[in-house]
């Protein structure tokens, strides 16, 4: 299964976003915004690669829109209204409250400024709100049966969201705009450490890494402060949302920190109405500003008047809010005309203005006169401040998002061609993951992972489970006596998780079950079969006085102490000599004992690693069990014995998990030469001076 | 899965309480105190030193009383007059609460008893509730907590250990209707009596509580996914989900369909989980029925209206086969109009009562009333032309009715259009601002003096009528039958009023909807579909039983356990695709199924539980058969082996004592298979004959 991610807008650009992605049969688009620079059929993305008919019910999923921006935005009433969408459109609270006087601000100084015809009425403004669900932060919304998606804060301006869609075990996550760092109204974008296969994230600060923005935002206030204290009027065109309302609690703050008496206003009554959007979602602000909502909310500006029009021309310094913003008309315009001749006035603009625009012309180069229209000219003798903070993220907040989420993929959007490029080598060479910038109408298509549905018994859980806790038991002993034997826990833990095994047991019209190896032969109601080995071993022997004793022996002759059950060798002589009352027994068990006891040493200096347990009359290394043949027949001698050297027989027997390690033994015994040099030595005796050797 | 219901509570300010074991975690579900209990005690005296002989006196005379087997009717000096303490959940206290792993928080109600067990030690659960549930809760305590400090400036610290009052001579000496709410009916509940918290134990608990939005997903110990989704009883309150690995459970608290203040019931997000826990008693402590019931001689004011009953529960049905029709009937059987008429009626009685020059006392403790109250009267205020003040006394007023403002994710779909519209999400923001409305930390702050105004309307806690500005309000006003108080009903309006009489005020008494009505309950567990209903033993015979639905009902009840059949044996495991690919299936004869060895990494995510692949390359020489099952067939073995160019005779008179077989190979090398029932030993000359022959009759017998 593939995910595909088409790139409508914002591919290489900064403008329209829009990526619609296709993920286990759904089909989500991110964003539905519009370019500010252009005003052909460029400004919107171009959705007939959506769907040719344009049927986009049956194409898309849902739209989901992560802030109220226009280029993330802007082109949704079109979409919806004029080209008929009408399926789901998710945003959060704020967005959904705050996009629509976005985008009434914007349609009317479209249509006021240039006259040109509208692209969507206020009625259709309205009309696509009420299509909008509203989410809230890390509530995980059920889209259909399949679809989940979930918001996360990412505080680039009130109400942004990163969001995360999931089908079935595919999951991607969309950022949207964002910034990690807090600023004076918004908090530090949030997310959990999501597994996904894909993190689609903007990139417009792709190459930067900037200080903090406290710096920048001291900057403006002293220009204002500066300005207004040599009793100039202050400037600040501003769209009624986000910026103004930024700017204002930085300023009202400032005022009550500084004591200042100089009146704030606010053009009209349009932006004190965004205010009270602003107090009501206080709640998705910064902690700090957050917490003030009880006693005083931030947003019930303090020093904040509203402005009269009488009040253009009246002497004394002040600092006016006054839309549209870029001054590309109405009172911005109006206000600006009076107060730009004036040296000690100051204007500041917004980082980004739309070409055509006065405020455009403002910040290319230093006009001293601007050409309103034929036969209007502006003086412009004030002073021009640009505002420089954005609430975008820089490199390293992109950096540390794409590391803390550890996608397989990595799309940048939203940025510029060479600094995605720059940024695309940056993730790929430090963090070793895919990326890709593609440019807009473009697909990439990128793997998704997915998991098959099965059973487990309990005691297959619980199997892989406690190893687990014993590995960190383990890990926390080593830490304790570091040096000490538990060193060889170590790379257990660093692995993490250990190896598990089971058996999957696939039935017909069942679902698939894993099981642990003990419970699959009671769940088939069969018996285990074991399979073993054995090789009945000649071995050499030299100075051997009574070489038929072996020939003597028989399946009776071996004493009932050393049945195959017998207790490690710490089972004395004299035991032996009680559960066997013949002497002649003895004697001979003794000496297969004795060749056994030989077989024993041999072994143990050859097999060093290896843990030989001795028992009276066998020995065991693993499942590898040895002991003298009494038996001339013994079926297991299956290789004769061409020399007519002395041997005694040693038949082994060892099951099918140790075959290589049998083999082994094997090939070690054949080769051996035991020696029996004093024959007659009691072997009690000798044998008490051997144990206490091991 | 066992569950304990430790308390079916009573009504909206006391809800039920559960202790439940799941997938091996103990859950507690709410926390509740009875605040109704607070009755047996004395709101502080005006007039302390006189009372305190008559005091003594009057426990002599109780105690004649009571050899004589003669009940008085109650006065208030019968009434205990000590720092009150809280009365918790009545066997909550017998449990350990250390062994407790999460509690469930439903509601702002539900939480007030939390802080008497986060400032132990030994608790080390973990809590979770709303957001907006733990910041009313916190107000909710904080009130509590300065209420309270009037009585312990009234009567000096509190003593150390027991108090007077709990000792045993003491509590005999109580007339039964306040013994029976000391003590409970078997004397049970004597051990739930606790001190009140101070604000640092109430800090203490917030910041112990882990705050989640609706349908917030957060995984406890990796295991349990928990979810919270609204129930419409209050801001914030919810129902809760857990998903175990064997077991999906939801928690369905008191739920209202359509609330007038906050998100309405979530039913949709329940569906399809395997139990429910049905733990909505309001349909049989409140009566749906709505009694408006006026004070002793008073004028009976009783309003017409409807009360659906459990009959009514067919035709709701008959008519309303398809699920459409019928969520469309459950959220419109007119549960609001029936609210509505009731606000519209005390509002009414209210207006009534200033036009007579009357003041108005409300204390009632809901919110989601008051808010609606304020923006009622103030209407008709409005509209009858009265200019009459309202206030709202009370210590936490000013940040409860901010932070309404400010919570619009919380709110109904009506209050989410206000936001949309810009206004103010209720309508006293407008009311403050206009002076309309004043908020008052405590009745002594001089500002209330210099505007205050009689009659006047007055929102003021306690609704138990024993602490909190109220009181003082209540003393002021109760020899004056022009004003009004409104209760709620299930408030026991004889007792609670006993320290203020002789009343000449009206009394105004009012039940509102808390929870799901009888008749909507089937149905709604129908649409719900679960496997298995925990349902309250209690409201079965309420219930009409034919049980249409697939689900079985477990009848549960006050202080039994009950264990709860297992659904699963099987755990769920999500097997990488990688590793799938790797799987090397072998069919088997037995049945119609194929095994496969699997080997992989297991791991234990966000409630899921996961196998992938190892990522070391896999070790061949492990790849072995490992386990034989079934008996040799020689023949088969021998044909088998010709194959591999391995000649041999079977030879079956052999000299095996266990009924064993033999195959002697004597082709390319001499070898020898000795088999019987489940054991096969092979002896061969070397490594390589002997490995081929292994394989050879591990294919002919069944083996992984």
């Amino acid at each position: 299964m593939t995910i595909e991610c088409l790139v409508l807008g914002a591919g290489q650009e900064v403008g329209k976003s829009c990526v619609v992605v296709s993920i286990g049969g759904k089909r989500i688009m991110f964003d539905c915004g519009m370019h500010m620079g252009y005003l052909d059929e460029r400004r919107y993305p171009d959705f007939s690669l959506i769907s040719e008919s344009g049927d986009f019910d049956n194409a898309l999923t849902c739209i989901i829109i992560t802030h109220f921006h226009l280029d993330h935005v802007g082109a949704l009433p079109y979409f919806t209204e004029v080209c008929g969408y009408r399926g789901p459109v998710y945003m959060t609270y704020p967005t959904k409250a705050l996009a629509p006087l976005m985008l009434e601000d914007y349609r009317k100084v479209m249509v006021d400024r240039r006259g040109e015809q509208e692209q969507f009425t206020y009625d259709h403004i309205m009309e696509c709100m009420r299509k909008v669900i509203a989410v809230d932060l890390k509530q995980t919304v059920q889209v259909d049966n399949e679809l989940q998606i979930r918001a996360y804060y990412a505080g680039h301006v009130l109400g942004a969201a990163m969001f995360y869609a999931k089908v079935g075990d595919s999951a991607i996550v969309y950022t949207g705009d964002y910034n990690m760092t807090p600023d004076r109204h918004l908090g530090a974008a949030q997310i959990d450490r999501l597994q996904i296969d894909l993190l689609i994230t903007e990139s417009t600060y792709a190459t930067t890494i900037r200080d903090s923005k406290y710096a920048r935002e001291r900057e403006f206030l002293k220009a204002v402060h500066k300005c207004v204290a040599g009793g100039g009027k202050v400037l600040i065109p501003t769209f009624a949302l986000g910026r103004a309302q930024e700017l204002c609690i930085l300023l009202d703050d400032y005022w009550e920190r500084m004591n200042l008496d100089i009146p704030i206003y606010f053009s009209a009554g349009l932006t004190i109405q965004a205010n009270m959007y602003y107090k009501m979602l206080i709640g998705w602000t910064s902690q700090k500003v957050k917490d003030t909502y009880a006693t005083r909310n931030a947003f019930d500006f303090k020093h904040v008047r509203s402005f009269e029009r009488s009040l253009i021309n009246a002497p004394g310094p002040c600092v006016l809010f006054a839309t549209p913003g870029m001054i590309s008309g109405g009172f911005s315009l109006e206000v600006f005309k009076e107060w730009a001749p004036s040296e000690i006035n100051l204007v500041t603009l917004p980082g980004y203005c739309v070409a055509g625009t006065i405020g455009h012309k403002l910040m290319s180069g230093k006009p001293t006169k601007i050409d309103l229209d034929k036969d209007t000219q502006i003086d412009v003798r004030c002073q021009i401040h640009q505002l420089s903070f954005s609430p975008h993220t820089d490199a390293k907040g992109i950096m540390d998002l794409v590391k803390f989420l550890s996608p397989k993929h990595v799309i940048l959007v939203h940025g510029e061609k060479p600094k995605m490029a720059s940024l695309k080598g940056r993730i790929q060479a430090e963090l070793g993951i895919e990326c890709f910038y593609p440019a807009n109408n473009d697909t990439v298509q990128i793997p998704s992972t997915q998991y098959v549905k099965v059973d487990a018994t309990c005691k297959f859980v619980q199997n892989c489970l406690i190893p687990n806790l014993k590995s960190i038991q383990n890990c926390v002993e080593g830490k304790l006596d570091v040096g000490s034997s538990n060193t060889e826990s170590f790379p257990m833990v660093q692995t993490g998780h250990k190896v598990s095994e089971g058996i999957l047991v696939m039935e017909k019209m069942k679902k698939a079950q894993i099981v642990h190896q003990s419970e699959l032969l009671p769940m088939l109601g069969v018996e285990e079969h074991q399979v073993q080995f054995a090789y009945c071993c000649p071995v050499h022997v030299r100075n051997v006085d009574n070489s038929k004793s072996h020939e003597h022996g028989s399946e009776s002759s071996e004493p009932v102490g050393f049945s195959t059950s017998l207790q490690p060798c710490a089972m004395s002589s004299s035991s032996i000599k009680i559960a066997d009352p013949s002497l002649e027994n003895i004697l001979l068990s003794s000496e297969q004992f004795l060749w056994l006891h030989l077989l024993f040493v041999e072994l143990s200096n050859k097999f060093p690693g290896e843990k030989i347990l001795e028992f009276p009359d066998n020995l065991q290394l693993q499942s590898f069990h040895v002991h003298v043949c009494p038996d001339a027949n013994c079926p297991y001698k299956v290789k004769e014995v061409i020399e007519d050297k002395p041997a005694v027989h040693f038949c082994c027997r060892w099951s099918t998990l140790d075959e290589k390690l049998g083999w082994r033994i094997i090939s070690v015994m054949q080769g051996l030469d035991l020696t029996y040099s004093r024959p007659h030595t009691p072997y009690s005796k000798k044998r008490k001076s051997e144990t206490s050797s091991f | 899965m066992k569950l304990t219901c430790l308390s079916k509570g009573e009504g909206f300010y006391f809800p039920p309480c559960h202790m439940l074991n799941i997938c091996g975690f103990r859950v507690l579900l709410d926390c509740p105190i009875d605040l109704s209990a607070l009755t047996i005690f004395s709101p502080i005296p005006i007039d302390y030193d006189g009372e305190v002989s008559n005091y003594s006196a009057q426990n002599l005379n109780s105690a004649d009383g009571k050899s004589n087997r003669v009940e008085k009717p109650l006065e208030a000096s019968d009434l205990i007059r000590a720092v009150p303490w809280y009365k918790t959940v009545k066997s909550l206290h017998l449990w350990d609460v250390s062994f407790i792993d999460i509690v469930l928080i439903s509601s702002p109600m539900g939480m007030l008893g939390l802080p008497f067990f986060t400032q132990l030690k030994k608790f080390s659960a973990k809590i979770y509730a709303t957001e907006a549930t733990v910041r009313l809760g916190k107000l909710m305590m904080e009130d509590l907590v300065s209420m309270h400090a009037e009585f312990r400036q009234f009567y000096g610290p509190e003593e150390n250990g027991f108090p007077q009052w709990l000792k045993w001579e003491e509590l005999e000496m109580l007339p039964s209707a306040l013994r029976v709410i000391a003590m409970g009916e078997d004397g049970a509940e004597l051990g739930s009596w606790k001190p009140l918290y101070s604000a640092a134990h109430v800090k203490e608990c917030i910041q112990k509580t882990q705050s989640l939005k609706y349908a917030e997903e957060v995984y406890h110990n990796g295991t349990l996914v928990i979810k919270a989704f609204s129930s419409g009883l209050e801001i914030g309150a919810s129902n809760w989900v857990i998903n175990g690995p064997k077991r999906n459970f939801t928690w369905l608290s008191s739920s209202i369909f359509a609330s007038r203040h906050a998100m309405g019931f979530d039913y949709n997000s329940l569906q399809g989980n395997g139990v429910i826990l049905f733990s909505d008693f309001s349909s049989m402590c409140g009566n749906v029925s709505v009694g408006i019931n006026a004070y002793r001689s008073m004028n009976q004011i009783r309003p017409k209206v409807n009360s659906p009953t459990g009959s009514d529960f067919s035709t709701l049905r008959d008519g309303n086969n398809s699920k459409e029709d019928f969520i469309k009937s459950v959220t419109d059987t007119g549960e609001n109009t029936v609210e509505i008429d009731k606000l519209a009626f005390i509002c009414s009685c209210a207006i009534d009562s200033v036009r007579e020059g009357g003041s108005v006392l409300i204390p009632i403790g809901r919110l989601g009333i008051i808010l609606q109250l304020l923006e009622q009267i103030s209407i008709s205020l409005e509209s009858s032309n009265l200019n009459v003040p309202m206030f709202i006394i009370s210590d936490v007023a000013e940040e409860i009715l901010s932070l309404m403002n400010v919570v619009p994710e919380w709110l109904c779909e009506q209050r989410q259009q206000k936001l949309y519209s810009g206004e103010a999400l209720f309508g006293h923001v407008k009311l403050i601002k206009e002076k309309k409305l004043h908020l008052f930390h405590t009745i002594h702050s001089p500002n209330l003096l210099a505007i205050w105004k009689e009659p006047c309307i007055v929102f003021s806690p306690h609704w138990s009528l024993r602490q909190g500005p109220a009181i003082h309000l209540l003393r002021r006003w109760s020899a004056d039958k022009r004003c009004l108080l409104v209760l709620e009903q299930g408030v026991d309006a004889d007792i609670a009023l006993l320290p203020f009489k002789p009343i000449a005020m009206k009394v105004l008494q009012c039940s509102f909807l808390s929870g799901i009505e009888m008749q909507k309950i089937q149905p709604l567990l129908e649409i719900l579909r679960p496997k298995l209903i925990l349902f309250p033993e209690d409201l079965m015979a309420h219930m009409i039983t034919s049980h249409t639905g697939s689900s079985v009902y477990f009848g549960y009840s006050e202080n039994e356990t009950i264990c709860v059949p297992r659904s699963r044996d099987e755990f769920e495991v999500d097997l990488a695709t990688d590793l799938v690919f790797q799987l090397q299936p072998r069919r088997i004869k037995q049945e119609n199924a194929a095994i496969a060895r699997l080997k992989g990494k297991y791991h234990v995510h966000h409630g899921r539980h996961l196998l992938i692949s190892e990522n070391e390359p896999v070790n061949h020489s492990q790849s072995r058969l490992l386990l034989q099952w079934g008996s040799l067939d020689l023949t088969l073995l021998l044909l088998a082996l010709r194959e591999k160019g391995i000649n041999g005779s079977i030879d079956n008179d052999g000299m095996g004592e266990h009924n064993s077989c033999f195959l002697r190979i004597y082709e390319p090398k001499k070898a020898l298979i000795e088999t019987t029932g489940t054991l096969t030993v092979v002896s061969a000359v070397d490594e390589t004959l002997a490995s081929i022959i292994f394989q050879t009759i591990c294919s002919v017998l069944d083996a992984i």
